[in-house]
């Protein structure tokens, strides 16, 4: 399967991003600049974390109108996989691909630490290697990752399953301790922390390295799939 | 063709927690202004838009602050439009 980064300017966990999938699947990875107005030769395509645009108006609000965000939104429709981490959940939730919006930090401290992670749903193309209920280990660095969203739209993630992690301790004060949710479609995740800064040893967790082999097995599995039935 | 004056202010809802806000009424108790509550930080743009008409005008920033300038998700915004004379 092939994967590609989107590149903002301001972005800067692209090649760390880029990095894990190759590391953790062997895939090809490409980085696309924000001008690209076609990704349907990817697999999956993933927003890194930065600071796009330099977080001018609000995070996320500017990258949203670039023509790869309006790729993706294609991408999104054909049922592709989408991974937006930090900044690009950010820019998902601003695209109204993600429900909800990222606010400052409660306690207005930017944060970067280990926290634990809660896994809330192992169905999803993006945490079928997690056990449900598993405690995991991954990095957050954010001054903005307070999830909030009214309380029908929290609702309606906790029953149709699409919250995917919970913070243990929430280092943020997102509501319902909200780490990390899904698209409708089950095929957009964004999340706060960053499985791509969990996946050597010498890291401190190895626990990012399955979000990119789940993504992988997913779609490996469609595509063997495909070419059985062609 | 018109041109106008704008002003918005963009703000957070009030059922969002302001953190900004918060510490900023926590300093003014500490420096004695004891009466300051509710203290909301928000932002102000200013621009210059061209019209045929001020409810073009109007129209068109509205627009720009549903779809830009605020998130509706999390903030509320309100604005001032006067045409300029030149």
């Amino acid at each position: 399967m092939k994967w590609a980064v989107v590149v903002f300017p301001g972005s800067n966990c692209d090649e760390d991003a880029a990095q894990a999938v190759r590391e953790t699947t062997g895939d090809t990875v490409d980085l696309v600049w924000h001008d690209a107005t076609d990704l349907s030769q990817y697999d999956a395509i993933i927003l890194p974390g930065g600071f796009s645009y330099g977080d001018y108006l609000r995070s996320g609000a500017i990258a949203r109108f670039s023509p790869a965000v309006e790729a993706v939104r294609r991408e999104v429709a054909e049922g592709k996989l989408v991974l937006g981490i930090c900044n690009g959940f950010q820019v998902l939730t601003e695209s109204h691909l993600l429900p909800g919006a990222l606010l400052r930090n409660n306690h207005l401290q930017f944060r970067c630490e280990m926290v634990e992670l809660i896994v809330d749903n192992n169905t999803s193309p993006f945490t079928r290697a997690y056990q449900l209920g598993e405690r995991i280990q991954i990095p957050i660095a954010h001054g903005e990752g307070r999830f909030h969203a009214d309380p029908e739209t929290v609702a309606d993630l906790r029953n149709e399953g699409r919250i995917a992690f919970r913070y243990a301790h929430s280092p943020n004060g997102s509501v319902a301790d909200i780490a990390g949710i899904l698209g409708q479609g089950g095929n957009v995740l964004g999340l706060m922390p960053h499985p791509e800064r969990a996946i050597f040893d010498w890291m401190g967790s190895v626990d990012g390295r399955r979000l990119f082999q789940s993504m992988h097995q997913y779609v490996e599995e469609g595509l063997a799939h495909a070419r059985a039935n062609a | 063709m018109k041109t106008f004056d704008v002003e918005v202010r963009v703000w957070l809802k009030p059922s969002v927690f302001d953190p900004q806000g918060h510490a900023v009424e926590q300093a003014l108790h500490t420096l004695g202004f004891d009466g300051a509550q509710n203290v909301r930080i928000g932002k102000y743009m200013h621009l210059t838009v061209t019209g045929d008409t001020e409810e073009e005008a109007r129209k068109s920033v509205e627009q720009m602050c549903e779809r830009v300038l605020s998130n509706p998700v999390m903030e509320t915004y309100a604005y001032e439009l006067k045409e300029t004379v030149v």
